[in-house]
């Protein structure tokens, strides 16, 4: 079996493929196997939860883990199915509307020079070097202020404004050709048709990288303070709620980390290589 | 074209500078929307931040000037702030380097295989980080009786008699919480370092070998690293900001408060003042030094990096 590239096998050595394939196969178990098990035990019933040695793949295959998981979901006076709601909601207009707004933004400050674009994007870059904990109280104060506590808004528009988005899609676009611009420009096409017609169909990578990043945020949200009712929860929060409480609930804790974890683990999947070609344009300088 | 009119004075700086601001209407019509959000939600909350770390708010009565108080508490008074700020350093100092230096060599080991184990191995160590509670996963691993895999696994083997109580024990807390972050830190900058590898010019490979480069360390060296200084920057700016905000994992894991505060951070003390305790005037205090030492580290730690290869 060749493992290796045909190319690039300049100053290489057996001795070295081989401590390189033990390295990574070590700590490539050591990373999957919270994973793997986290799948497995979902699956597993309850004997078999506490066997040790823990059984990578179960033997007898049960959903008893997710119905566990529907009977306590059937005793919330919140039907499942608003958690979910709330989730999707969430999520679906976070992500679009962070691709879209946060491309928009980077469509000039990676094409075009005008009087502030420097100074924006330094503070874009600079916001990048504090984790978003730092502004959750003058937040909290702010949404409260404009009134978006205890709506989805309050989740929603922070998230837009992910600084991180904006880098990675300015980054991209600066790579896209000023000649495709100029000659658009020549046949008279206005900035915004130039924007939607030209510059997004081709950084579409830089989409699903911006989407990937912001859904998996989204996705986990629990709402936090910022989101009190019952009825508008996420997702996330029910679950968490039902995961509460210790060893005697593994079962259900893994089906519950089950669920959270397929959807984005899937969604990278399908868009890995794009996904990567992203980040070969975000160097920092 | 613009004409300047014969006889017209030249326009003077201002007017040019207005000039050009009215050409650009365009570009700020469309960075409009992110700029309006990114003001609201991040700018002008680090400066209210800092305004409120000097008052006392409750979110009831109007803010309370009262000067320094707030940070002479801190530093001073609060012990616990003490122990969270020391908790914070140590798993900043190890989780930031190791985790750093992980998501380089893994990224620069899986470089040299084929497509399609590259793809699987990328999955494998960057799903971690984006599998949402997953990570809940090492509560049963760590859990404290003989059931846990790691008590189970140690006792099988005769390396402990009885079982340790990893997520209790003052001991055992940082430890656990510096393992799970680990298996969680392959992120953004671990793909950033892949494809940085990714399109490091071949051509320099070979280049180097006729130079005399012998090994793949020199070629590590002397060729890799110094092609990909911008990934290289970007990853650490993640890794740092990552590092010194750990409060999820050792929360959900530990507890909150964690036994004797084992477990405490900066920030989980922050959100035990903002979202519990309501003294927001107090919990700024901690988010501005917080934000003081994130900023510090990244702009110093990205001086040395860019003497990397000079």
């Amino acid at each position: 079996m060749k493992l290796f590239k045909k190319t690039r096998r300049l100053n290489r050595t057996l001795g070295g493929d081989i401590l390189l394939f033990l390295v990574l196969a070590i700590f490539g178990f050591f990373s999957a196997y919270p994973l793997i098990m986290t799948a497995s035990n979902a699956f597993k019933p309850l004997d078999e939860l506490f066997l040790f040695p823990p059984r990578l793949f179960p033997r007898n295959l049960t959903l008893d883990n997710f119905r566990d998981l529907s009977e306590l979901i059937g005793n919330s006076w919140v039907p499942f199915s608003r958690y979910f709601f709330n989730t999707i909601l969430i999520t679906a207009l976070g992500t679009v509307g962070h691709v879209l707004i946060a491309s928009m933004a980077a469509f000039p400050l990676a094409k075009y020079k005008f009087p502030g674009r420097g100074l924006f994007f330094t503070l874009v870059v600079y916001s990048l070097m504090f984790a978003p904990q730092v502004t959750a109280t003058p937040n909290y104060i702010i949404i409260s202020g404009i009134g978006l506590i205890d709506t989805p808004g309050a989740i929603i528009l922070p998230a837009i404004a992910s600084s991180l988005g904006l880098y990675l899609m300015k980054q991209f676009m600066t790579q896209i050709p000023d000649e495709l611009i100029e000659s658009a420009k020549i046949d008279g096409a206005s900035e915004y048709r130039i924007f939607f017609q030209i510059v997004m169909p081709l950084v579409k990578p830089a989409w699903l990288t911006l989407i990937i990043l912001l859904f998996q945020r989204l996705w986990t949200t629990d709402g936090g303070s910022f989101i009190f009712s019952e009825q508008m929860k996420p997702l996330s929060y029910a679950l968490q709620q039902i995961a509460q409480g210790t060893i005697e609930r593994a079962g259900t804790i893994a089906a519950v980390s089950f669920i959270m974890m397929i959807v984005p683990v899937t969604f990278f999947i399908l868009s890995q290589s794009r996904v990567v070609e992203t980040f070969s344009h975000s160097g920092m300088k | 074209m613009d004409q300047i009119k014969v006889g017209a004075p030249p326009l003077t700086k201002r007017q040019l500078m207005w000039k050009k601001i009215k050409k650009s209407r365009d570009y700020y019509i469309l960075m409009a929307p992110y700029a309006i959000l990114f003001f609201t939600f991040t700018i002008i909350p680090v400066i209210m931040s800092l305004g409120i770390s000097f008052s006392y708010f409750n979110l009831l009565e109007p803010p309370r000037f009262i000067g320094l108080d707030n940070y002479i508490k801190l530093f001073l008074e609060d012990d616990v702030f003490i122990i969270a700020l020391k908790n914070t350093l140590i798993l900043a100092v190890v989780t930031g380097p190791i985790s750093y230096l992980l998501a380089f060599v893994f990224a620069w080991l899986i470089n040299e295989l084929r497509p399609r184990l590259r793809s699987i191995l990328t999955l494998i160590f960057y799903a971690p980080s984006i599998s949402g509670n997953a990570f809940l996963m090492w509560l049963l691993i760590f859990s404290g009786d003989v059931h846990g895999y790691a008590n189970a696994f140690l006792i099988k083997y005769g390396i402990i008699d009885s079982p340790i109580l990893w997520l209790k024990d003052p001991d055992y807390i940082m430890l656990v919480i510096i393992i799970v972050q680990l298996w969680l830190s392959l992120g953004v900058s671990f793909l950033a370092f892949i494809a940085g590898l990714q399109n490091v010019d071949r051509n320099l490979y070979e280049a180097g070998a006729i130079d005399g480069i012998r090994n793949r360390w020199q070629e590590l060296w002397y060729i890799t690293l110094p092609s990909m200084k911008p990934q290289l920057m970007f990853g650490a700016v993640m890794q740092i900001t990552t590092s010194l905000a750990i409060a999820q994992v050792s929360m959900q894991l530990v507890g909150f408060p964690s036994v004797q505060y084992a477990g405490h951070t900066i920030v989980t003390h922050l959100i035990d003042y903002g979202t519990i305790r309501f003294d927001l005037g107090y919990a700024s205090a901690i988010a501005t030094v917080l934000f003081i030492i994130m900023m510090t580290t990244n702009l110093i730690v990205r001086q040395i990096l860019r003497k990397v290869g000079d």
